[in-house]
């Protein structure tokens, strides 16, 4: 019975990610454009969209090989596999322990290879110029990641996100090293998911897109997997950051269904909160050339950096 | 048993090279010859991994110097390295009989071939100082003889020419450094010097000329010079072995004097090879991501992969020294799992290179594209490859990474300042380069196998040969099972870490669903079977309810491209515009990189040109001010042949002074 209580509150984590990233996508676009002063689409509007690729036939450039059939879906799970290891109503699920947050980001850093590797499969300069920005992108925002999960686990003793939600719990405080972490957290989420500073979502306008370069040549069945796991990834980092610095409510190892529900209320305000953050601070700020974006995040490196420093000379900070 | 085993099928390999000598005119010996390396090489595999007791297996053979005799030796850690060298050994060969076909004038490539395998296996099997740099010399020559196969080209040449100079000065250094160890006495037994007691005072220059001549055959910057020459010069089963395999034996060689012959450690030791091969790390990423010779960006990958495992040895040195036993086993597991990781999937990046080649005849990845298509399974195997190497989960790179990082974290509790200080930003530079990694690699896959070919030899290429691919896909494969079972390879380092650095880390096989946990207090886990068959599952039900219940209905037509597709192949993203903006934001630093545009006036009809400068500060600073020097020497030398009689006797007379003096003076 228990086994089947465990494995059934896994789907359930597995389900509740799927089903709330577009909203969360739609939310923050209704923000947006509330703030905007605009009455904007639906919060429901992105499952509409995603039925709607679904349902339409998908074209293929005459030169599109096995590996951009295939990406898409590998992209999605493994992007879908990453989301569901971080804890969101509930800790310690049952393979929460199969990664720990440094596989995480490598997960996402498969889903990247992929994405990067399909946008130069049709042979376009697009195609190219999007997979290019997206590494450069990644290979500061990757190092700023790690070195953000040293300082987390080096203050909770392990890279094991449930762990780490269980110490935060049990033992919050104020500490410099933490806040470092947090601005260089986000900076490297808004970076990942290509939001406005560093690029922007709604934008066609050629020399500044990087991930709608990428997926320029997907249609139908593909884009909708594509945009979903733009979704999810949107999602994991809102969840990541609410996990590690604001972990309450998330229902500890082995509790029963009362504080579960209490978990997924909690968690629930706590994404709104921070899509309605990231929609203020999107409009908020202008998008930034191409290449002022490795002076970002090299900032979030560098804090990565000096926090870990820090809790090398003393475990206090 | 196994040593002698072991020391059998070595003698048959070196007769295997007579036998390609007398085999020279006949067709069917490139097949004869690799077949038996082959075989050969899956012997002492076998003699490596056959249970032995725990005790160390030692022979000692009359051979060499006359009252010393040549002594052998198989312990945990050589037997790991035999069935390193032997596993990419049996590969090589196995590509080779399909890849050889290719071959020119194989008689110069048939005899060298067996006696670089015997020259790596000695290494890892002798023990002591004369067997161990005179198996060192054979692998040198026996690799540079390979070098020179294709001689005709001027750069194989000139790559081979610094290749030699490389390898003497790392001979010479090695034979300070036993030298140094043997003492007064010459007990040039490894025994003997592990039972002296060393004064202080040599650690420091043993340290040093461990690092420079077992760094100068690994590629630690600042001695990495030859490995993007001497690589790519060499055929591309050798140029894996070099690079997998040759670059391991030279671990080997430093883990054997360091944490072996040398003694208990201080911790200072740690800081040389920490410092090296993070910026041998760093630097071998950013040099790789712009090359555009296929065979050498795999080159100074394998420079890139050899700073990771130097800096994880270097942590296990500084673990060990303060008595962290522990740690130090995580360190030194996860070196040793990176060096195996890296000559797997190394192997079959070379191979696939050397296919590559083969098919279109052609390295440079700017004249390559769309490969994917005539070449399928290539591409696979090389997809699998590039996945590992940028540590992607859930293949082999990644779990020795993990590991790595697992002991990093670990590192707060060395009490030394500098070591608080330089692991952190060692880390650092660890996660930048992994990241670069798979920029390097997303380039390299890109241009070459996907998108529109670049030139008429890209179209005509076709698939490569069965062996060639069997050969790949069992490295893949073996890829994968680290990948995804690694619990099995840290059981098997850990009796070496136990030997070495005084520690083990916990049993993995008995983890519950297969799990690796390297330590039990910060339950961080990772079981890369299960995240496997996550993905694989939700991959495939995805694609069947989307089939099933959604649309299903595909359509070829003109790629979009924004609306203006250009049929040119020339409009596609290149290898150097996809590394620009790399070039850019970390360029300035390293490579000095200048971009000069020449942008004609209004009206001019000449095309607009743009032009990129990059300098090598290594080569700059370093090698060309030796290189000067040696030449200011050789032309005041000259001097001494247009002298007259006179001018010589007085030479020959000053001589005996000054000899005769210092005799006289000498205590």
């Amino acid at each position: 019975m228990a086994i089947a209580f465990d494995v059934a509150a896994q789907g359930l984590q597995m389900a509740t990610v799927l089903t709330l990233a577009p909203c969360l996508v739609g939310l923050v676009r209704k923000v947006k454009a509330r703030l905007l002063r605009r009455r904007g689409p639906s919060i429901f509007q992105p499952y509409r969209d995603l039925l709607r690729l679904l349902r339409k036939e998908t074209v293929l450039a005459e030169n599109a090989s096995w590996l951009f059939r295939s990406a898409p879906y590998l992209i999605f799970a493994t992007t879908w596999v990453a989301a569901s290891l971080v804890p969101t109503f509930a800790a310690g699920l049952l393979f929460s322990w199969s990664g720990d947050l440094i596989a995480i980001t490598a997960l996402l850093g498969s889903a990247r290879f992929f994405l990067a590797l399909s946008g130069m499969d049709a042979g376009t300069s697009f195609g190219g110029i999007g997979a290019s920005r997206e590494m450069m992108f990644a290979s500061l925002a990757e190092p700023a990641m790690i070195m953000i999960v040293f300082v987390v686990s080096l203050i909770a003793g392990s890279t094991q996100l449930s762990e780490v939600a269980a110490h935060m719990l049990s033992n919050f405080e104020l500490r410099v090293s933490f806040g470092f972490a947090l601005i260089g957290l986000a900076i490297v989420a808004i970076a990942e998911n290509g939001r406005i500073p560093v690029d922007n979502p709604a934008t066609h306008l050629e020399l500044t897109m990087v991930h709608e370069a990428m997926v320029l040549e997907y249609s139908g069945r593909h884009l909708a997997m594509l945009e979903l796991a733009a979704d999810l990834k949107l999602l994991l980092y809102l969840s990541l950051i609410a996990c590690i610095f604001a972990p309450w409510g998330i229902a500890p190892a082995g509790a029963d269904l009362r504080l579960m529900a209490y978990g997924a209320a909690a968690y629930v305000v706590k994404l709104s909160i921070g899509g309605f953050s990231l929609a203020l601070f999107e409009i908020s700020t202008a998008k930034m050339r191409v290449f002022r974006v490795p002076e970002f995040l090299g900032a979030a490196l560098m804090l990565g950096l000096l926090g870990t420093l820090l809790l090398f000379v003393s475990r206090g900070l | 048993m196994p040593l002698t085993l072991a020391l059998w099928s070595v003698a048959a390999l070196l007769g295997v090279g007579g036998i390609a000598i007398a085999l020279n005119r006949s067709a069917a010996a490139t097949r004869i010859i690799y077949g038996l390396c082959f075989g050969l090489s899956l012997l002492l595999f076998v003699s490596a991994v056959i249970p032995r007791g725990a005790v160390a297996l030692t022979a000692t053979l009359p051979l060499g110097l006359p009252w010393i005799g040549a002594h052998f030796r198989l312990d945990v850690l050589s037997a790991f390295f035999l069935a390193v060298v032997n596993l990419g050994g049996a590969a090589a060969s196995f590509y080779a009989i399909g890849y050889g076909a290719h071959e020119k004038h194989p008689s110069r490539i048939l005899p060298f071939f067996p006696a670089f395998l015997v020259g790596m296996n000695l290494v890892v099997l002798a023990d002591d100082a004369f067997t161990f740099l005179v198996a060192w010399e054979f692998m040198s020559l026996s690799s540079w003889a390979l070098v020179l196969a294709h001689h005709e080209v001027a750069e194989n040449r000139q790559a081979a020419f610094i290749y030699l100079l490389m390898a003497s000065f790392g001979t010479l250094a090695l034979l300070m450094a036993f030298g140094l160890l043997a003492g007064s006495l010459g007990g040039y037994s490894f025994t003997a010097i592990r039972e002296a007691v060393n004064e202080p005072w040599k650690f420091g220059p043993v340290l040093m000329l461990a690092l420079l001549g077992a760094g100068s055959k690994a590629g630690l910057a600042p001695l990495h010079i030859w490995l993007p020459l001497a690589h790519p010069a060499a055929p591309s089963h050798v140029s894996a072995l070099m690079s997998g395999v040759m670059t391991k034996v030279a671990v080997y060689g430093f883990v054997r004097i360091v944490f072996d012959l040398l003694g208990p450690p201080a911790f200072w030791w740690s800081i040389a090879p920490l410092t090296m091969g993070a910026v041998t790390a760093a630097l071998g990423i950013l040099y790789a991501i712009i090359q555009s010779d296929l065979k050498k960006l795999l080159a100074y990958s394998t420079i890139e992969n050899i700073g990771v495992i130097f800096v994880a040895l270097g942590l296990a040195l500084a673990f060990k020294a303060n008595g962290l036993a522990l740690p130090a086993a995580l360190a030194f597991t996860a070196a040793l799992l990176h060096a195996f990781n890296h000559s797997l999937f190394k192997s079959v990046l070379f191979f696939g290179a050397g296919a590559v080649q083969n098919a279109a005849g052609e390295r440079d990845i700017e004249r390559l594209g769309g490969l994917i298509h005539p070449m399928p399974w290539t591409a696979f195997m090389l997809l699998g490859a590039c996945l590992a190497i940028s540590a992607l989960p859930p293949l082999n790179g990644f779990v020795s990474e993990w590991l790595l990082f697992q002991a990093i974290l670990l590192s707060p509790s060395l009490p030394q300042w500098s070591l608080k200080l330089i692991v952190p930003a060692v880390g650092a530079v660890l996660a930048l380069s992994a990241a670069l990694a798979a920029g390097c690699f997303v380039r390299a896959y890109g241009v070459t196998f996907l998108g529109r070919a670049r030139s008429e030899a890209a179209i005509i290429a076709r698939e490569t040969d069965w062996w060639s691919i069997a050969a790949m896909s069992a490295l893949l494969a073996l890829c994968l099972l680290v990948g995804l079972l690694p619990s099995f390879m840290i059981d098997t380092i850990s009796p070496a870490a136990k030997l070495f650095v005084g520690g083990r880390m916990p049993a993995q096989a008995e983890i519950p669903w297969l799990s690796i946990a390297p330590i039990a207090e910060s339950r961080s886990t990772y079981n890369g079977l299960l995240i496997f068959i996550f993905i694989g599952i939700s991959a495939f039900l995805t694609a069947r309810a989307i089939h099933l219940f959604a649309s299903r209905v595909t359509r070829r037509g003109p790629a979009w491209d924004c609306g203006y597709p250009d049929p040119s192949p020339l409009t596609e993203y290149t290898a150097s515009s996809f590394a620009q903006p790399i070039r850019r934001t970390f360029g300035n630093l390293v490579f000095v990189a200048r971009d000069h545009l020449d942008m004609p006036t209004p009206g001019d009809t000449r095309p607009a040109r743009l032009g990129v400068e990059i300098r090598d500060r290594v080569f700059e600073g370093l090698y060309a001010p030796i290189a000067r020097g040696v030449g200011f020497c050789a032309s005041q030398l000259n001097k001494a042949q247009y002298m007259t009689i006179q001018g010589y006797l007085g030479l020959v007379f000053g001589a005996l002074i000054t000899l005769l003096l210092t005799v006289a003076i000498w205590p």
